[in-house]
């Protein structure tokens, strides 16, 4: 579904990436894992427009996206819940949800998604007219999910969903998540430097360390692999 | 007590025209964190292309001056999009301040394109609506007033509507507060922005006739004093604020018209910049201005 191949992005001298490759297939959570500055978040970035690679390309559904610009890429349906979530903090939640839409034509599946969001995060519909920026930051995160779920994606990117949120939401939050996976058949692409979470929900990892890809495998073996464990996991 | 009700009378309706070029300001700040500069002389330009558009449609006439009007935010509306195109948007990116040098660049341009094809000297605006002076008690409202404060205050509830109840007005927002997050759902800048420009400029395109109908002699430098006023009522209010710009025009117009029916009237402008120095000493983001603290 989507491939990317031998990816080097830089901010002026600092190589953020140099030479990433992976292939992600559809129907499945796949995740990206490695620590602070290893370049997740620059990857993700690169793969939804908002920075433009050295060399290197990204593919998805079989087309170069490398040169296509952002708000043309999420028309694709691929999208991109940033770090940080990056709610429109002055917006509503129900203005937010409307943003997520920007591009969406189809009102009955419009209507749809948003009942499908509220669904799986009941405490959105409880705060629609609540501006964003006084929400906690896991209600925030269901924003940005939730946003993103209304652009109808057929491919997710999530940028560390667990960030800075109160651990009895992460829970839930990663419940959704393969939740979205399973009944809605949207592939995910889960960036975390929780890799024990990431591994549990997700089939298939790659770690990444200053910007190469050091390790990937199945995420059960890799759960198991000393090496790994030494590294992200604490032993 | 009516010699103070018609100083405020007078004082809301030039209040009212620098509250709608201040929305220009605002307005482009929100979404481009730069202040245009070459945003005056658009004014300047409504008020000229009233004045060509007036001499094609009889005076005094409701019809004819609505359509002189509309001509103006038209036409600076397109002149504004077309700055944007031209001369800020190749400098997307750079740094603050070599986009604020081109603006001054474009707002010469404009000042002094402006004596090229309509001459230096001054003109006397046409009366392009119906014309008649209303008596009440000793209280004298000119017929020019009413109209600078119906249409200023249709003009600005528009806005409200166009910026809080349409999609791409929620857009506009939404690419001031991030204009990355913007373009993860899908919205393209580049449009949001050139609307942005085209909506501020139809403004000061609407201010300049209205300007224009009270104080009837124009020519390419009149942009600059109610600019500069205009500028600082955004400041007042808050820039990037759009209540705040408006609150600001009329708080500005309404000091300035009561300082000029008084024994200080030579001081007006010091007097009202005055103003301003105190109002942002104890409140530096303006009135309705707050320094948001981006959660990340
Ligand atoms: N805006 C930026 N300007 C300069 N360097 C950056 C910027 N963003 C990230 N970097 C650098 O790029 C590298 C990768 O960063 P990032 O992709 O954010 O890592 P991660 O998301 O894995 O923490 C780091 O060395 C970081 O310092
Ligand atoms: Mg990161």
């Amino acid at each position: 579904m989507l491939s990317v191949t031998d990816l080097h992005v830089s901010y002026g001298a600092i190589n953020a990436l140099s030479g990433i490759s992976f292939t992600i297939e559809q129907g499945a959570i796949v995740t990206l894992i490695g620590g602070n500055g290893a370049g997740k978040t620059t990857t993700l970035r690169t793969i939804s427009g908002l920075l433009r690679a050295k060399t290197g390309t990204v593919t998805f559904l079989g087309e170069d996206i490398s040169a296509t610009a952002a708000h043309q890429i999420v028309a694709r349906g691929l999208c991109h819940v940033p770090e940080g979530r990056m709610v429109f903090s002055n917006l509503s939640v129900d203005e937010n949800l409307a943003m997520g839409a920007y591009l969406q034509t189809d009102a009955a599946r419009n209507a749809r998604n948003r009942d499908y969001v509220f669904t799986i995060f009941p405490r959105l519909k409880e705060r629609l007219r609540q501006t964003a920026g006084t929400l906690s930051g896991g209600v925030q995160q269901m924003l940005a999910i939730g946003r993103a779920l209304m652009g109808n994606p057929k491919f997710l990117m999530l940028d560390e969903p667990s960030l800075g949120i109160a651990p009895r939401l992460i829970s839930t939050i990663f419940e959704k998540i393969v939740e979205i996976n399973r009944e809605r058949g949207i592939t995910i692409l889960l960036v975390e430097q929780n890799a024990n979470l990431a591994l549990e929900v997700s089939s298939y990892a790659f770690a990444l360390e200053t910007g190469r890809i050091v390790m990937h495998g199945d995420s059960k073996k890799l759960r198991a692999d000393p090496q790994l464990k030494a590294a992200y996991l604490g032993g | 007590m009516s010699e103070f009700l018609q100083q405020l009378l007078n004082g809301l309706s030039l209040g009212a025209i620098y509250a709608l070029i201040a929305l220009g300001y605002t307005m482009v700040y929100g979404v481009l964190r730069f202040i245009n500069f070459a945003h005056a002389d658009v004014f300047m330009v409504g008020s000229f292309i009233g004045y060509y558009a007036g001499k094609l449609v009889p005076e005094g006439t409701l019809w004819g001056g609505f359509s002189v009007l509309l001509a103006a935010m038209l036409g600076c509306a397109l002149l504004g999009m077309s700055i944007e195109r031209l001369a800020y948007r190749p400098l997307r990116g750079s740094p603050t301040l070599n986009v604020l040098i081109t603006a001054i660049g474009v707002s010469l341009l404009l000042e002094y394109s402006g004596q090229v094809f309509f001459g230096a000297a001054p003109r006397t605006f046409p009366p392009i609506f119906p014309s008649q002076n209303f008596q009440f008690g000793s209280l004298t409202l000119s017929s020019n007033q009413i109209a600078v404060i119906v249409v200023a205050a249709l003009l600005m509830l528009a806005l409200q509507f166009i910026v809080h109840r349409t999609k791409i007005g929620t857009a506009m927002r939404a690419v001031s507060l991030n204009p990355r997050a913007a373009q993860l759902v899908g919205i393209n800048n580049d449009v949001v922005i050139s609307f942005t420009f085209g909506l501020g400029s139809a403004l000061a395109g609407a201010g300049g006739i209205l300007y224009a109908m009270n104080y009837p002699s124009i020519d390419p430098l009149m942009g600059v004093m109610p600019g500069l006023k205009a500028f600082v009522a955004a400041i007042l209010g808050g820039i990037g604020n759009i209540r705040g710009a408006a609150l600001g025009g009329l708080l500005l117009g309404t000091v300035e018209t009561f300082v000029s029916g008084s024994q200080w009237s030579t001081y007006k402008d010091a007097i009202a910049f005055g103003i301003l120095i105190i109002i942002l000493l104890f409140r530096p983001a303006g009135l309705l201005g707050k320094f948001t603290v981006e959660k990340v």
